[in-house]
């Protein structure tokens, strides 16, 4: 598996469970099926995006800091369209993306060199 | 006429030079004894370079090792027999010390197993090659690698060591290892680093005797409160049973690796506790961060309450 479709998995995954918190906001439960596929197709492209840096890039600290601000930036995105929750939607979005950074960082094959 | 003592000496040293007529080296001197044969130094009139000459009473040693090609085995250049009818081969000159002198820069308080040996060297007076008090525990366990490697590979071409001790160990120096006298049959091996099973005259053996020499030369190297992996690990390399020992010298150099990778090893298999703590240790990176994620969550839960 290689570090684009690792980010994309791991991506998927983890905005699909940041989604799944919002349960536990009472205001926005009429909206979680559309809160799940959102978040998730954010932890996607947070995820492609950190794996394409990864091949590129392979420091462990600046693939944090690359996905954490693409995380915000997608959770600020999002948080503008609803005009509201500004902080339960980027706060998190910019922790789940520094996990998304670590693991495209760590797990993955990396691209292969020709010589 | 009554001959000093350093007279008598002298001529008994003479005595025993090998006579090196006929053949393409000159002799400069002794420059060490193992347990099967002498080793001089010489010149290669040929090459003009110089050499080590091994005198032996048989030819098998000049075999084995000229079958062995490996970075870690003393090349041999040439072998034959001298007008006296015993059998020398010339080697690679190795400037360096014995694996014991290597370390007796160091004193280790409490050291397990430390014999006390007579130096060895193989070419003129070296230097000691590193700074007092600097072999470090990763040197260490290098040095031991790579003497496990040349003893693996000879077990690829059905060859064993047979007396693998400090003595038998040069470190060079630019830090490259060679291990020396390789053993033939009917070698005892030396008491502290041999098996039990080969003071059996006439015991067939295998390599799991180089696997407790090996142990044993480890817990050689290990320092005074060395980590117990370490320790388990040459306590397993040394168990008296063979089929209690590591079964092969990949092995041994398998857990060794997995020591120094901060992976649990195989002579001492983790508690859970443990193998939580190497875990936490190992993703303590990914762990913050998930930490993170959750108080993040719970400072918002709580946020909104207020």
């Amino acid at each position: 598996m290689n570090k684009i479709v690792t980010g994309i998995v791991f991506g998927a995954l983890l905005g699909f469970l940041d989604g799944a918190t919002a349960w536990f906001t009472p205001d926005v439960r009429s909206m979680m099926q559309s809160i799940l596929v959102g978040s998730s197709i954010k932890g996607l492209l947070v995820g492609l995006l950190s794996g394409w840096f990864a091949r590129k890039v392979n420091s462990m600290k600046w693939g944090i800091v690359f996905a954490s601000t693409l995380g915000l930036l997608f959770a600020f995105g999002v948080a503008l369209m609803q005009k509201d929750h500004y902080l339960e939607i980027m706060l998190p979005g910019f922790v789940t993306g520094a996990i998304i950074g670590f693991l495209t960082q760590r797990a993955g094959a990396p691209s292969k060199q020709t010589v | 006429m009554e001959l000093s003592d350093s007279v008598v000496r002298h001529l008994r040293a003479v005595v025993d030079l090998p006579d090196l007529s006929g053949t393409r080296y000159e002799l400069e001197g002794e420059i060490g004894r193992g347990g099967l044969g002498v080793v001089y130094a010489a010149v290669d009139r040929q090459l003009g370079r110089r050499v080590a000459i091994k005198v032996l009473d048989g030819e098998e040693e000049a075999r084995v090792i000229a079958g062995l090609e490996h970075p870690a085995i003393v090349p041999v250049y040439d072998a034959g027999v001298l007008p006296d009818g015993r059998a020398y081969y010339a080697m690679k000159l190795v400037s360096g010390e014995g694996l014991d002198r290597y370390l007796r820069a160091q004193p280790q308080a409490g050291r397990q197993g430390a014999p006390a040996a007579a130096a060895r060297s193989t070419g003129a007076a070296a230097p000691s090659i590193h700074p007092a008090g600097e072999v470090s525990l990763s040197e260490r366990l290098r040095l031991l690698q790579r003497v496990g490697e040349a003893v693996a590979f000879a077990h690829t071409r059905g060859v064993l060591h047979r007396d693998l001790k400090p003595q038998n160990v040069m470190v060079g120096s630019f830090g490259e290892v060679y291990v020396m006298d390789w053993g033939v049959e009917g070698v005892a091996g030396t008491p502290q680093f041999r098996a039990p099973e080969q003071a059996a005259a006439g015991a067939a053996l295998d390599q799991r005797a180089d696997v407790y020499a090996l142990g044993a030369l480890l817990q050689f190297l290990l320092p005074a409160g060395a980590p117990h992996p370490l320790r388990a690990i040459a306590a397993k390399a040394m168990a008296a049973d063979p089929g209690g020992r590591y079964t092969d010298v990949p092995a041994l150099l398998l857990d060794l690796q997995r020591f120094q990778d901060g992976l649990a090893v195989a002579a001492c298999p983790d508690t859970w506790w443990q193998q939580t703590r190497r875990f936490a240790v190992r993703n303590q990176v990914l762990l913050l961060l998930l930490a993170a994620f959750v108080v993040v969550k719970f400072f918002l839960f709580f946020l909104r309450w207020l």
